[in-house]
């Protein structure tokens, strides 16, 4: 009897892997967060291991941000979520109800640890002389964009080209209109997301120009050396905040609640922080920012919220029948 | 007295019973919960969401392609299995291994390898552009993909039909005066039709539920080369799960009755040749 009832303690302890005073958690992250986070979980691991005398594992998921954000809906079980949209952790609120609503205010900026922004990649010498929105307008200038349908990346080059025209002396919601649908018309594909766009641009040699945000610049280059392309800054762009969240209904279950909180709250810190900066995210902690000044140029930079915040804009530019799709059909028709 | 009359097979209950059981969980469940789901639309969103011009321009496209393609492998296919039964040649059965390549690759990976060969700066693309002949990123390459994808299912369904057929009744025909045009026409087709319906049946509900290799080489440009299955990832972006499966059902609606109608002509032509099915 007691020789079974320890064969089993054996069998279950191989099954579960590890002992059982360790904490996993599972971070559900957007494609190409993969990086920073590959470096950001070990620094914090040993953060957390030496203050709570606790084994701790992190898990990743990645994929597309609002892909990732429907599996936590449908029951994926993520003790935190770090998206690139407020929209995707708002709807895990509102469908899934696995996140109370709030989120936003229980940590500082908005809940969004660093930031990003739409930048220019163009080819080595920039033949086409592009520098800044302007110029993608032109006629022969081929602009690589994702689509603002199924991505993010797409959705904020969309909202920044938009208030770039918004901006220029005699701007209005006309002009700015007419200036995106000038935009779109130079777009030859519209891939489903970023890591694609990247792809037809600079393996399949298609376009003039790519409009990414400013870390997946830092991945071409190490992907492709530096050689084959130069970043150009606009004068304006737009502010991509990265926003993260504890999934309440998760954490409360399994009993993760100190480790989730712990693991984003350390984002915040200037380990995390400096992570973040070597990823060619822009920190929000003003000494790490200044460390890493020369790497990220002051550029104007305005937020979603010259568009009513995510919720407006998603209705108004990018759901169906929206601004977005009046725009793709009118193009379609010339 | 009535007595029970017995099937020479046994078992019959038993089968039937395990056959339903197994089709109702692996097929009918999941189906009946995309029907259910669009019973919570009123019909005005339902139809709405169906008849909108973009997804109307996406069905043109995905059953357009599907059509091509599924014809194409039809007449190729055929070509392929003829020659992988009739001639024997060094290296048949590494070409036989290669039919089902398409089967065994994952889907995205046939995508990218095709759009790296037929973009504009691929080994392949770079002799078409000049000609002015644009596969990658136009609907022509989602016609690639498609022929790519669902190459192996009329090859194999007409392989079997093609070794049983008995050349002696080719050698028959022949030795009563008949053409080879008329061999083909009255005794080789015939008898080969039924594969050949299935065979492009199932390559054409194939083609039509594709969506990871035509993804990377379609260019997704709307109303030009987006395909229905684009459509659908698109709602579900916004969370539109109702809109998502209001156009999944109208495909399914779609596929099975022209699976209806091709089993249908199948029938009719087994029929017509005077054997039972």
């Amino acid at each position: 009897m007691t020789r079974r009832a320890s064969l089993l303690a054996v069998a279950f302890a191989l099954l579960s892997g590890h002992a059982l005073a360790d904490t996993t958690l599972l971070n559900v992250s957007y494609d190409v967060m993969r990086d920073f986070y590959k470096d950001y979980n070990p620094v914090f691991a040993k953060y957390y291991e030496a203050k709570f005398k606790d084994k701790l594992t992190v898990q990743q998921s990645h994929g597309g941000s609002s892909k990732q954000a429907r599996s936590v809906i449908d029951g994926l079980e993520a003790d935190v979520v770090t998206m690139n949209q407020s929209t995707d952790i708002d709807a895990i609120v509102e469908k899934g109800k696995q996140i109370n609503s709030g989120w936003e205010k229980r940590l500082p900026d908005n809940a969004s640890p660093f930031s990003s922004l739409q930048v220019l990649i163009v080819r080595k010498g920039n033949p086409k002389g592009i520098k800044d929105w302007n110029d993608l307008v032109k006629p022969g200038v081929q602009v690589v964009v994702p689509n603002p349908k199924t991505s993010g990346n797409g959705r904020y080059t969309y909202l920044a080209a938009w208030g770039y025209a918004l901006k220029q002396p005699g701007g209005n919601d006309a002009k700015a209109r007419s200036f995106v649908s000038a935009l779109f018309a130079n777009v030859p594909v519209l891939d489903s997301g970023g890591r694609a766009a990247t792809t037809t641009f600079m393996q399949r040699n298609i376009g003039d120009v790519l409009v990414t945000f400013e870390n997946e610049a830092e991945m071409i280059a190490r992907e492709f050396g530096r050689g084959g392309f130069e970043v150009v800054y606009p004068s304006v762009s737009i502010d991509a905040d990265l926003p993260v969240a504890v999934v309440d209904k998760v954490v409360d279950k399994k009993g993760t609640r100190k480790a989730a909180e712990e693991y984003l709250k350390y984002l915040w810190s200037p380990e995390g922080q400096q992570v973040a900066a070597q990823n060619y995210l822009r920190p929000r902690d003003k000494t790490v920012a200044a460390k890493f000044a020369k790497q990220f140029p002051v550029v104007k930079l305005f937020t979603v919220d010259e568009f009513g915040g995510w919720t407006k804009a998603q209705n108004q530019h990018f759901d169906d029948g929206g601004i977005y799709d009046q725009i793709a059909a009118a193009n379609a028709k010339n | 007295m009535a007595i029970k009359q017995h099937s020479v097979l046994p078992g019959f209950g038993l089968s039937l019973g395990y056959t339903l059981l197994y089709l109702s969980l692996i097929v009918l469940l999941p189906l009946s919960a995309l029907v259910i789901k669009v019973t919570h639309m009123e019909w005005a969103a339902f139809w709405h969401a169906v008849t909108e011009p973009r997804v109307l321009a996406s069905y043109r496209v995905t059953f357009g392609a599907s059509l091509i393609a599924a014809t194409l492998n039809l007449v190729f296919g055929l070509l392929l299995a003829w020659v992988l039964v009739r001639y024997p040649f060094p290296g048949k059965r590494l070409v036989d291994a290669l039919v089902d390549l398409p089967f065994a690759l994952p889907t995205a990976v046939a995508g990218i390898a095709l759009a790296t060969l037929y973009a504009p700066n691929g080994s392949i693309g770079r002799w078409l552009d000049p000609l002015g002949i644009k596969v990658a990123f136009t609907p022509l390459g989602i016609v690639f993909a498609l022929t790519f994808i669902t190459l192996p299912f009329v090859v194999r369904t007409v392989q079997p039909v093609l070794q049983d057929l008995e050349t002696e009744l080719e050698e028959a025909a022949a030795s009563l005066g008949a053409t080879r045009w008329q061999v083909f026409q009255r005794v080789i087709l015939p008898t080969l039709l039924p594969a050949l319906l299935t065979g492009f049946a199932l390559a054409f509900a194939r083609a039509i539920g594709e969506y990871g290799s035509v993804i990377f080489i379609a260019g997704n440009m709307p109303f030009v080369s987006e395909i229905t299955p684009l459509m659908i990832i698109s709602k579900l972006e916004q969370y539109d799960y109702l809109g998502a499966t209001a156009i999944a059902l109208v495909m399914l609606a779609v596929s099975f009755v022209m699976l209806l109608v091709i089993n249908g002509l199948q029938w009719w032509s087994a029929k017509r040749l005077g054997r039972r099915k």
